[in-house]
Formats: structure tokens, sequence, C-alpha cells
């Protein structure tokens, strides 16, 4: 039982893994972008896993329910605001990769490299 | 109880496998795809750890918006992975080490919704009992983002304003035409596919309703700026898949975007520097009103609906730029 209560912590850090994994081994610009997300999002989950309360319900008040046990708001908010900020950033990072094709006519970065190393 | 951490510890399997999943696939659509469906799982697990706006968030910007700036971005740059490079040696030991650590590190972690973990004994107690008193609105995670932590939601949305604003340089056409590209298309989106036309079309009113309802009942439901910004970029940017480009842009002209972004933006900051001149802090709400709950109430109404401008404006920016582009 213990252990179940500690899973959420170990795809945390797997996804994180797989994230980083990417990040650092594959050429492709647009899979990196992906990868990124997908170490994004283990962060998200980790902060989320902390919020929860056993028995709790979602942070909102409900008239005439009594007394109530609320999970943590304070992640929420953080990772709500991050997740926007997350695909903003996404989007500039989308942005970059397309203007990098247009100008070198590949999106693996090794590629890139070369060409400007040959420059 | 059993059952919601069974169904959790469920959720979370396919969410590694889809991961890998991503990963390993060589066609960059289907990685996208992929993606799409990370998210909405991602969506579900928040859901089932009580965090509704969070899901609500992720729902829409990780499975709708994001995928589409994915699919757009793909449109322009190839769509298959180049194979040469085996697996590194040295990254697998390094990630495979890390990630042994951090498990073993888990074992000091509080198990999974315990009320004894630190995080729930110190900051959050106060703003639970604190909320009905100081601000007086049901949904304690939009009390927090939009009154106690306004300073760090402004922060936010100029953060999502610089990331529009550096997409238009990169990718926009400069002055008076934001949208370069758009007039060498003779293309009508997805006009001639009937069946798409038809679901779209009973879709979007729907997706848009229930965008301003996320977004001006955001106090008392999950809901907010946030949210209702991507919910209604989600239902304008299905309207110009389907009706094509140019038709989007003549229901919402590009300066009208621009000055949307740029104004929710103004607007949050000015209901701060409106505090200040009555005689309170920058962005404290109560002075707003003659009685400071009535502050409260109207400070959180109007920042949200710059929230929801801001967010609005910029994504659906975004969106033009990716896809204008030939």
């Amino acid at each position: 039982m213990k252990l179940l209560g500690l899973f959420n912590y170990w795809v945390f850090a797997v996804l994180l893994m797989i994230g980083l994994y990417t990040l650092i081994s594959k050429q492709n610009l647009v899979k990196k972008m992906l990868a990124l997300a997908i170490f994004q999002s283990a962060v998200f989950l980790f902060f989320i896993t902390m919020s929860k309360i056993e028995g709790g319900t979602a942070p909102i008040f409900r008239a005439g329910a009594g007394e109530q046990v609320f999970s943590n708001p304070l992640p929420q908010v953080l990772i709500l605001t991050a997740i926007v900020v997350g695909i903003s950033t996404m989007a500039l990072g989308l942005a970059i990769v397309v203007r990098l094709y247009e100008e070198y006519g590949t999106i693996e970065d090794d590629e890139i490299l070369a060409m400007d190393r040959n420059a | 109880m059993i059952t919601s951490l069974l169904i959790g510890i469920f959720l979370l399997s396919l969410l590694v496998v889809t991961a890998l999943a991503i990963v390993r696939a060589s066609d960059l659509f289907s990685a996208v795809m992929l993606s799409g469906i990370y998210s909405l799982l991602m969506a579900l697990n928040f859901f089932l750890l009580d965090a509704a706006d969070v899901a609500l968030t992720e729902a829409a910007v990780g499975a709708g918006v994001a995928t589409v700036l994915q699919l757009a971005a793909l449109r322009m740059a190839p769509a298959t992975e180049a194979r040469h490079r085996r697996a590194r040696g040295l990254a697998v030991a390094v990630v495979v080490v890390s990630t042994l650590l951090m498990i073993y590190a888990s074992f000091g972690q509080p198990t999974l919704g315990d009320p004894q973990a630190p995080p729930q004994q110190h900051v959050a107690p106060w703003y639970i009992e604190k909320t009905p008193e100081l601000v007086d609105i049901p949904n304690i995670v939009s009390a927090v983002l939009a009154s106690f932590r306004g300073y760090d939601t402004l922060g936010e949305v100029f953060v999502v304003l610089t990331a529009g604003i550096g997409v238009m340089f990169l990718l926009g056409g400069g002055r008076g035409k934001p949208f370069r590209g758009l007039d060498s298309q003779g293309e009508d989106g997805l006009q001639e596919h009937l069946i798409l036309k038809v679901v779209a079309r009973i879709l979007i009113p729907f997706i848009l309703l229930f965008g301003f309802f996320i977004q001006f009942h955001g106090e008392y439901s999950p809901g907010g700026g946030f949210q209702a910004g991507a919910l209604l970029v989600a239902g304008l940017i299905l309207y110009a898949l389907i009706r094509g480009e140019r038709r989007a842009l003549a229901v919402i002209p590009p300066r009208v975007l621009l000055w949307l972004s740029a104004g929710g933006a103004f607007l949050y900051g000015s209901v701060g520097v409106a505090g200040m001149l009555l005689g309170g802090e920058f962005l404290n709400y109560s002075v707003l009103a003659s009685d400071s709950i009535a502050g409260q109430h109207l400070g959180i109404l109007v920042i949200e609906l710059g929230v929801g401008m801001t967010v609005t404006g910029v994504l659906l920016s975004i969106f033009h730029a990716f896809a204008a582009r030939d």
C-alpha cells in the first residue's frame, strides 16, 4: 500500500528522464520540442501529486456542504499558469524551428552544425 | 480509495507507454498525434488528483492548441526524422542512474494523499482559511491566482505576450501585414469535407459558449481567463480550419488580434495602477470599491478578463502566423 502511494513519483522520474534522454540523444528539432514538453509535464505531475490530499476534493467551496477537505490549491495555481507559459514557449520554439528550416533546409541539428562549420 | 489509486496507476502506466511511443516514432506526424493523446491522459491524471482547473487547462491547451501548432509547424518542415544515430551509451547510463536515484529518493517522500505531508502544513491552510474572509469567492484556485498571487499572474501574462511578440517577429510579415503569405493562398480550408464541415458547424458555437462560461464563471467553478482563452482559441482555430484562413481573419481581423493581446495585459496592469491611485498598493483590489469584498470581486473580474483577452489574442495570432506562412 505504501509502495503504491509512491507510484506517482516513479512515473515522474521515468517521464522526466525519457524527456531528458530524447532531448540529448535525438537530432530532430521538432522531436526535441516534443521531448521538452514531456520533461515539462513530468514536473507538472510532480507538483500536482503533492497537492493531493486523501479524501479531499477540488478546492472549491460548495454552499451548504459543511466541513470540506480540500486538496492543496497552491501547486494547482502554479501549474495552471505554467501550462499556458509552456504552450507559449513551445510556440516560440516551433517558430524558430520553422525559420531554421527555411534558412538551412533541414531540422536535424547535427546537419545544421555541419553546414555552419563548413560555411 | 483503492479504486481511484488503481485507476491512477493504470493512467500513469499508459502515460509512460505513450511517452515511449512519442520518442520512438520516426514519423513526426504520429509523434505529434501521440503527444495529443499524452496530454489528454495527463489531463485525466490531473483530474483524478483533484486539480480540476489544471485538468481543464491541460485538456484545452495541451491536447487542443499545442497539437494544432505542432501540425502547423510540420506543414512547413519535413515530417520524418532522419535515422542515423545509434543509442548513445553515455546518455543511457546517465539517464538510468538518475532515474534510479530519483526512485530511491522517492522512498523519503510522503505517500500520495498523506494529509500530514509537509506541503499541506505550511502555507496552504492559510489560503484555504482566509479566502472566504478576504476574497469571498468559492474557487480558491481562482482567488489565489487572481488576487493573492496577482503579481505572479501579471508576470505570466507578460510572458505569454512576449512569446506572442517573438513568434510575430519570427514568422509575421511586419507592420500593417502581420500575417504574410495569406494573399498567395487560394485554399478554402476543409470546406469540401462534408462530415467535418457539418460536425464543426454544430460544435463551434458550443465550444465558444463554454469558453465564455469558463471565463465569467471562473470564480464559482473551475475556470478563469487562461482556460477560457485556450477554449475560445480552440473553437476559433476549428473555424479557421474548416472555413479557411481568410474567412477566419475576416471574423477577427489581425488588428483586433494584436489589440486584444496587448490590451489584455494593459488592462491587467491598469487595475494595479488604479489600486495605487485609489490609495492602496499595486494590484490591491480592496480599494477599488467602497467595500473591500466588492472591490476584490471587481478586480478579479477585470483581471481575469485581461488574462482571457491576452491568451486568446496571443494564441490565435500565433496560430495565424504559422498557418499563413507558405
